[in-house]
């Protein structure tokens, strides 16, 4: 499964890649990464075809992750991409704003990687 | 009739030295001294009494302006005690306001201390983890295992020392900006300085308006020289600029359309004698009679309780004790654009 990561943090990459080790080494996920809602969709051109699980921070300078997700589920309907919305400020609005725009699940910082694997690994 | 010229008047009626016409006119004569002398003193008498009238109205006046005196002495201690207790409450207010634009950061302080701390928990984790595995190796007697996993470690700890000091650096920044200042000049570097208020700034608005966003566009000429500056104090100004950057965009989101793309571009740039900061907005822009009136002390666009109308004043006056400048371009419509002008010696 490929996984896209979306967050303005560069550490973020690191953190994954070594949070997932066994499961990347065992080759069950295979991640990619963006810092910027514009980079994602970058990204996601150019791997059209592939099915794509993304995880997207919402608050990032520029395109947020709300406007993000908006986007991916208008645009890119074939196949459509599972989107997790991971914010810092777990409330209701965003949230809400998330299920609206077609969110298929919502994470809160900092991440429970124990819960988002086995979220991860059973979707 | 007076005594002496009684005693005239006598003599003449009864002398047989005069004949009885020369006696007419000296007796008339007598008579006219009599009138001049009563004459005179009348007026003698009545200058008496306009002397003393005079006398009395000047003790009066002596007494009024005695009065008039005290009153202006206590008028004065009054007026002394208001001075002193403006100047305490211009103290108070300027504190306030540096609290309230901290209490506009508190969030996005919050959200920048709660990155790192992240950062570290995971790392820190992640590190426990990979020890527990390297010992795993170590039994195995996998040596390149061993390597591989204790670079992993290095790599973690060097991270969770970079956010741990970035946590750090955040909070050493709030408590510099709360307390007074020091008006200490220390050489500082100012595309930091500008960054990390930027952060600031951008994520307290951010948690105060979760619907906001807005682009951020940095160009930071890295030949800017270190300032002679008080950091806390040009910080404050910075913060300033750009909250009021990200208001102004974001009250034009509210009446744009979707088309709208919110931007503040900071700016710095090497100017040889000086260095500029320019923070700039595709906001609504100010006419000409705001314009004019945003450097006074309470001015304020602001729905009441939202603005303190001090922060524009305060940043003048910061930037003035610094030797510098703080200009400001407008066009209705368009945007706005401040500019920090500070000299390198100052």
């Amino acid at each position: 499964m490929k996984i896209l990561v979306v967050d303005d943090e560069k550490d973020v990459k690191d953190l994954f890649l070594q949070r997932f080790r066994k499961e990347i080494r065992k080759g069950e996920v295979e991640f990619m990464f963006a810092f910027s809602g514009e980079e994602a969709l970058q990204t996601l051109d150019n791997i059209q075809q592939e099915a794509v699980l993304i995880l997207s921070d919402i608050n990032m300078p520029g395109m947020s992750g709300l406007e993000l997700l908006e986007k991916i589920k208008k645009d890119y309907l074939k196949p459509p991409p599972v989107v997790m919305m991971i914010t810092a400020y777990g409330d209701e609005e965003n949230y809400n704003t998330a299920k609206r725009l077609g969110a298929d699940d919502f994470l809160t910082k900092p991440v429970d990687f124990k819960l988002l694997k086995d979220k991860l690994l059973n979707s | 009739m007076n005594q002496h010229l009684q005693t005239l008047k006598d003599l003449i009626q009864q002398s047989n030295a005069f004949s009885e016409e020369e006696k007419v006119l000296l007796l008339k004569a007598v008579k006219n001294a009599e009138n001049d002398l009563m004459i005179s003193e009348f007026k003698l008498e009545r200058t008496e009494k306009v002397k003393r009238t005079t006398a009395i109205l000047l003790e009066e006046t002596i007494d009024e302006l005695e009065q008039k005196r005290k009153t202006i002495e206590v008028a004065n201690e009054a007026l002394s005690k208001s001075l002193k207790e403006l100047k305490a409450t211009q103290a108070q207010l300027i504190q306030s306001e540096k609290m309230a634009s901290l209490g506009e950061l508190t969030a996005g302080i919050a959200h920048e201390i709660q990155n790192p701390l992240n950062f570290v928990n995971n790392f820190s984790e992640i590190s426990i983890e990979l020890l527990e595995e390297m010992m795993e190796e170590l039994n195995n007697g996998d040596s390149e295992e061993v390597h591989a996993i204790a670079n992993d470690v290095i790599q973690n700890l060097e991270k969770i020392n970079h956010h741990g000091k970035r946590a750090d650096g955040i909070v050493k920044g709030m408590l510099l900006h709360s307390r007074s200042s020091s008006g200490v000049k220390e050489a500082s570097e100012i595309n930091v300085l500008v960054d990390e208020y930027l952060r600031l700034a951008y994520h307290g608005l951010r948690a105060k308006d979760k619907a906001f966003n807005a682009s951020m566009e940095t160009h930071f000429d890295t030949s800017v020289d270190k300032v002679n500056i008080v950091p806390q104090d040009i910080g404050r100004v910075i913060l300033n600029l750009i909250t009021n950057a990200f208001y102004a965009v974001s009250e034009k989101k509210k009446t744009e359309t979707d088309k709208f793309q919110p931007t503040v571009w900071i700016e710095t740039k090497n100017k040889e004698k000086a260095v500029e900061i320019s923070v700039r907005d595709n906001g609504n822009g100010m006419p000409k009679h705001v314009v004019e009136k945003i450097f006074q002390p309470f001015f304020t666009t602001k729905p009441t309780g939202q603005g303190t109308g001090l922060g524009l004043s305060l940043s003048y006056d910061i930037v003035k004790a610094h030797g510098g400048e703080l200009k400001v371009e407008t066009e209705e419509g368009k945007g706005t654009e401040f500019i920090i002008l500070l000299p390198l010696t100052n």
